[in-house]
């Protein structure tokens, strides 16, 4: 079904297909996270994960926006990222334990996904680690000519970091063909970042002579709007980007981070699960606005629900790698 | 007969890169003040006329940023030539070439490659004080998936700036600012030296010097006033530290059975102790003494000239070492 429906409701040119795939894939990357939450509680998963719950609709809304061979950079908290911008999700898991079938070969695990194949340069458990490598990949781009752009995903925590500056201002001299994409949670680690960033930060951009833009990023209807916009200007050869989406992180900085209460309150978390939540928000929107009724949306949730069982299964019962590969892939 | 010319290490540097350059248009240099201007040593004189702006990109002050951007670059099918100028600005791109450049390779399952060259510089007495003076190669042969490259004469350092654009891993090349006017010959055709292959520049049989860089020329000045002293010494350079040749150090020290190793860096947990090491681990028996270190002294380099000039080893000081070693 491919019925376009009227530009007030969306952005123009989308139609209903469009924002079904967006609600599946917000609604897969969370019900991924709450598995591997569920494989952590239950000591099935080595070390810890980041987790996107509550920030889905921002790496959704941008990598529609974005074409299969156009370049992401990912962070500590780069599931929803991969994920939206096609990795699968039983290589996903299998990584995320430490697999051979994994992405990485159980090499890199939850922090270090990569995957050429969708464009993903890799997540970075460096806070603002990949600002470069983004850059560079828009380097390339720009000088082969490829019509590539590459949007570099990082969180608030980023903007304290002195090479993001440096990026960006290289970036803006050679109009590099990158959008910065700073996810703001409002927490850095345990942090509240208005007890860590001064001023406004889309200030920041415009000092390099760099658009900068906000968005509300629990709604991927604007996300998407917002980035295809951003996108589309950056691959004319504007130059580079600053996209602000606002968002929240449901769950804490890890799967460990249980208890919050001493940087954040219950009753703050409450009120963006049940009023800011991205898939209830997209969801309601859908059903009052005729484009999918409930039922519709159920069998799509029991239809995920069994891809993502189906995917632990693969990946728990896949094979670490063998010992003597610990040396294989220290060089190319 | 090919046809070979004196050349300085600078002009060596210049030409492997202008050749490969030529050969691969994915190759581009990036730093600070390096097209115009040609780099602070002028090693770079005349390629932004030949190549272009876009090819020697002069960038801001930004050693992380344009270091990482040249990681990005090399993942995504260019092939970038990074001058960091001074390798005491090592300390500003250490995140770029340890935590990405170096594991890309291994973290992403051997799916992204980062072919990328790193050029620095290192060695002390030029009067350059505490921050433009050392020689802090050894922090990368500590980490896996960099490859260190360390040229001593004008030949090597062409030979090895092309097999290291050629590689498809990050390399660390150290070029000694003491040694950018040293003659040499260079042969003018296209050739490469393969990595981890040590050289023997003296064969002698009394004792053997490693030594690095600007130490090869030291040693060798030390290995002829011992001729002159009646002492037979054996100058190899490994010229990468990594990949090691380990098999060339060992079995000359077999044959010698006495031991110095000579290198600018530090010596304490530096390249003289990893190559120490491994000559004791592989010729313990063949020693008659122990193996002799050395290498600046372990204090910020001085500016001071008398200063300066104590903290690194000298022909004298490598003639003394052996003589005593010897006696």
């Amino acid at each position: 079904m491919t019925t376009a429906i009227a530009p007030s409701k969306t952005a123009p040119g989308i139609d209903v297909d469009q924002l079904l795939r967006m609600y599946r894939r917000m609604l897969m990357i969370r019900l991924f996270e709450e598995k591997v939450n569920e494989l952590y509680t239950r000591a099935l998963m080595p070390g810890l994960a980041h987790l996107y719950n509550g920030e889905e609709a921002v790496a959704v809304g941008v990598c529609e926006a974005l074409k299969p061979d156009d370049y992401i950079t990912s962070t500590h908290r780069g599931h929803g990222h991969c994920l939206a911008k096609g990795a699968a999700l039983d290589r996903m898991f299998a990584e995320l334990l430490g697999k051979e079938a994994g992405y990485c070969k159980g090499k890199g695990g939850s922090m270090h996904i990569a995957d050429p194949d969708t464009g993903n340069l890799g997540a970075n458990a460096i806070v603002c680690g990949s600002a470069g490598i983004a850059t560079g990949a828009a380097f390339t781009a720009k000088r082969l000519k490829t019509g590539q752009v590459a949007v570099c995903f990082f969180g608030d925590g980023a903007m304290g970091q002195g090479l993001l500056y440096e990026v960006m201002n290289m970036a803006a001299l050679w109009k590099l063909p990158v959008i910065y994409l700073c996810e703001n949670n409002l927490y850095g680690e345990y942090t509240k970042s208005s007890e860590t960033l001064a001023g406004d930060i889309l200030t920041r951009a415009a000092g390099f002579g760099i658009e900068g833009q906000s968005v509300d990023g629990q709604d991927v209807r604007k996300v998407y709007a917002t980035a295809k916009e951003v996108v589309d200007r950056v691959r004319r050869g504007a130059g580079p980007a600053f996209l602000v989406c606002n968002t929240y992180r449901f769950l804490g900085h890890h799967v460990g981070d249980v208890n919050r209460e001493y940087y954040r309150s219950k009753q703050e978390e409450q009120l963006w699960k049940t009023e800011r939540d991205p898939l209830k928000l997209m969801a309601d929107w859908l059903t009052s606005e005729q484009l999918a009724d409930r039922t519709r949306l159920d069998r799509m949730h029991a239809e995920v629900t069994s891809e993502i069982e189906k995917a632990v299964e693969f990946a728990v019962s896949a094979p670490y790698p063998s010992v003597d590969k610990v040396a294989q892939d220290v060089y190319a | 007969m090919p046809e070979t010319r004196e050349l300085t290490l600078g002009e060596a540097v210049r030409e492997a890169l202008a050749e490969e350059m030529r050969r691969d248009p994915r190759v581009f240099i990036c730093g600070e003040d390096i097209a115009e201007a040609g780099t602070v040593y002028k090693v770079l004189n005349g390629l932004v006329e030949e190549f272009g702006a876009e090819r020697v990109l002069d960038t801001p002050i930004s050693e992380a940023g344009f270091t990482g951007m040249a990681v990005g670059a090399a993942m995504t099918g260019m092939r970038p030539v990074v001058d960091v100028m001074f390798g005491d600005f090592s300390t500003l791109v250490m995140d770029q070439m340890v935590n990405q450049a170096a594991k890309i390779h291994y973290m992403s399952g051997g799916k992204w490659k980062v072919p990328m060259v790193m050029r620095a510089t290192l060695g002390a007495t030029r009067r350059s004080a505490a921050q433009h003076s050392q020689s802090l190669h050894a922090w990368f042969c500590h980490i896996p998936g960099l490859k260190v490259v360390l040229p001593s004469t004008p030949y090597d350092a062409k030979g090895l700036m092309k097999t290291a654009i050629r590689d498809d891993n990050p390399v660390v090349f150290f070029e000694d600012k003491m040694m950018y006017r040293l003659k040499g010959p260079v042969p003018a055709e296209d050739y490469t030296i393969p990595f981890g292959v040590a050289d023997i520049k003296r064969a002698g049989t009394d004792v053997t010097i490693v030594a690095t860089s600007s130490m090869v020329q030291v040693a060798l000045g030390a290995a002829k006033l011992l001729e002159q002293a009646g002492i037979s010494a054996e100058v190899i350079d490994p010229r990468t530290v990594w990949p090691l040749d380990e098999k060339t150090l060992v079995e000359s020290v077999k044959k010698t059975s006495r031991a110095i190793v000579v290198d600018e860096g530090y010596g304490r947990y530096g390249v003289t102790a990893e190559i120490a090491s491994v000559i004791a681990e592989g010729a313990f028996f063949n020693l008659e003494a122990p193996v002799k270190r050395m290498g600046a002294m372990h204090v910020p380099i001085p500016f001071s000239p008398p200063l300066e000039d104590a903290t690194v080893p000298t022909e004298q000081t490598v003639f003394e070492a052996a003589t005593a070693l010897c006696g």
